[in-house]
């Protein structure tokens, strides 16, 4: 427990200064002993973690750990579903998103972007894909909307693939266009996180390799938070990962740490494939 | 069908009955009946377009939920002549309607509601989630994300099935028997508080009850045919407008 705590300091920095200088350095979201039931199912056990500014955070763990649903707690996605209860707090630059009322949910999406596992475009043109989330968000400026959607198929290297084309329905794209599609959708309405959940499963090695490459060119301006089974892909792409296991977080350190000396056997036995 | 075709002429299509409907032609008939269509869609189609998003995306599985799709699916089985002494009681009698195109419509419409609510309720059901995830994700609100990604995906089966309760409403005969249907009435009606004549109700007439069946024989196939006719181009047009939809859906 007084792993997850090692970032403590620097918690209590972000609470009182938040100066952009020291952005870098900050924690951009944190939740402090969030439980989350599913019903009478205790999917999140006390869950303490902070995520600092412009890393990636990878979350693994075997199926039904609750990675995924911690994930989608982040964006309150988990609202949608009947019968789901939070308690404790989620932080996302120090406001608690599930109890400010300061924060309206549709903000807070606004600022999260998400992608998720299966690539999920729109049966709209390629350009209104990525023009949604403007749209959505009140924006109906012409060139505004034109620059951004360029500007955010760019960012999701999908620009010169699909340049020529969009007016086009955005299924004539492959499986992994589709989801770089998705990414530009999410990027384009400047979100200042983005969680990804398993984005590369469904797709193969070639396009899993340039979600990866993306992933580490978006880090410099994002906070990534990144659900995968895959573990190489873990410690190819994360800075920090965390473990979890039936509903707890195990263990949350450096990715190297995690990978070559974790602490608690549990953790050892999955990274080693005993389990899992 | 092939005595129905050797009666089918201009005249037969465009003409008043004549001699006792022995002769002459189903022209107000075929109006009575794209009348009554059109009055009974503007009574249905707002209320369970609007009934089926309602249950489909805003209420929550529960008590309420449970009991309102039952409570439809009931309707949706009841005879139709139990639909048309309700409408003669409360629209002819109670309101003072009288046996009116209004009257008729509103039968019919309210005959068409549960099948409209179903409808649509299913067309949003089979959206799958991932979409309504996709846009709420944006900061879509909720409204937004059925106007503008739900809808649009289940529009095609929507209209669809729209129309096929349309033709089912069309051929009709006991929910119009006491409330707007003329036994004879040889010219076209000036306000929705006349009567008309329908064919379903008008083949009813001449083949069970005319001034003289033998004779009109004929021209019962006649109006059969128009009937049928009337119904496969509805299922044609239904067809019709989801493959054109569907196309529209994925490029727009």
């Amino acid at each position: 427990m007084e792993k997850q705590f090692k970032d403590k300091e620097s918690i209590e920095d972000v609470m009182q200064m938040q100066e952009p200088s020291k952005q870098n350095r900050t924690v951009k979201i944190e939740s402090r002993n969030m439980e989350l039931y599913y019903g009478e199912f205790h999917a999140l056990k006390g869950i303490n973690i902070a995520i600092k500014t412009n890393s990636v955070a990878a979350l693994i763990g075997p199926s039904g750990c609750g990675k995924s649903t911690f994930l989608r707690s982040l964006n309150r996605m988990n609202d949608l579903i009947d019968g789901v209860k939070i308690s404790g707090q989620v932080l996302i630059d120090g406001k608690d998103i599930y109890n400010s009322k300061a924060l309206r949910i549709e903000e807070l999406r606004k600022k999260v972007g998400m992608v998720f596992q299966k690539p999920n475009p729109f049966p709209k043109s390629i350009f209104e894909n990525v023009a949604y989330g403007l749209r959505v968000n009140g924006i109906s400026h012409k060139s505004f909307i034109e620059e951004r959607v360029e500007r955010s198929l760019k960012q999701a290297a999908l620009w010169d693939e699909v340049k020529d084309k969009l007016k086009k329905s955005a299924f004539e794209l492959s499986g992994g266009q589709q989801q770089r599609l998705c990414i530009a959708r999410a990027l384009a309405i400047e979100p200042s996180v983005l969680l990804m959940d398993e984005p590369a499963s469904a797709l193969d090695p070639i396009s899993t390799a340039k979600i990866e490459e993306l992933i580490y060119e978006l880090k410099s301006d994002y906070t990534i938070v990144i659900v995968t089974h895959n573990m190489q892909q873990a410690g190819r792409v994360s800075d920090m990962t965390a473990f979890f296991y039936l509903g707890e977080l195990v263990e949350y350190d450096s990715t190297k740490k995690i990978f070559t000396n974790p602490e608690d056997l549990r953790t050892q036995n999955y990274i080693t494939g005993r389990f899992g | 069908m092939l005595k129905g075709i050797g009666v089918i002429s201009w005249e037969f299509l465009t003409e008043m009955p004549k001699d006792g409907m022995t002769s002459g032609g189903i022209f107000p008939a075929i109006v009575g009946t794209l009348l009554l269509v059109l009055g009974s869609m503007l009574v249905a189609f707002p209320i369970g377009i609007m009934s089926g998003i309602c249950m489909s995306e805003y209420v929550k599985d529960g008590f309420i939920k449970r009991f309102v799709t039952v409570m439809t699916n009931n309707l949706a089985g009841i005879p139709s002549i139990v639909f048309g002494l309700f409408g003669m009681e409360f629209f002819v009698n109670e309101l003072k309607w009288g046996d009116s195109i209004i009257a008729g419509s509103f039968t019919l419409g309210l005959l068409a509601i549960p099948i409209v609510i179903r409808i649509t309720e299913e067309s949003l059901k089979s959206v799958s989630k991932t979409f309504r995830e996709a846009s709420m994700a944006l900061g879509a609100t909720k409204l937004q994300t059925t106007y503008k990604v739900v809808l649009p995906i289940a529009m095609p089966n929507i209209v669809t099935g729209l129309i096929l309760s349309l033709s089912r409403v069309s051929g009709e005969t006991a929910p119009i028997l006491f409330t707007v249907a003329a036994y004879f009435l040889p010219k076209l009606p000036n306000s929705i508080f006349d009567q008309v004549m329908a064919l379903p109700y008008h083949l009813y007439v001449i083949s069970t009850s005319g001034t003289n069946i033998e004779a009109s024989r004929h021209m019962a196939y006649g109006t059969a045919l128009v009937l049928i006719i009337i119904v496969l181009m509805f299922n044609l047009l239904a067809n019709w407008l989801r493959k054109y939809l569907s196309r529209k859906v994925k490029m727009n």
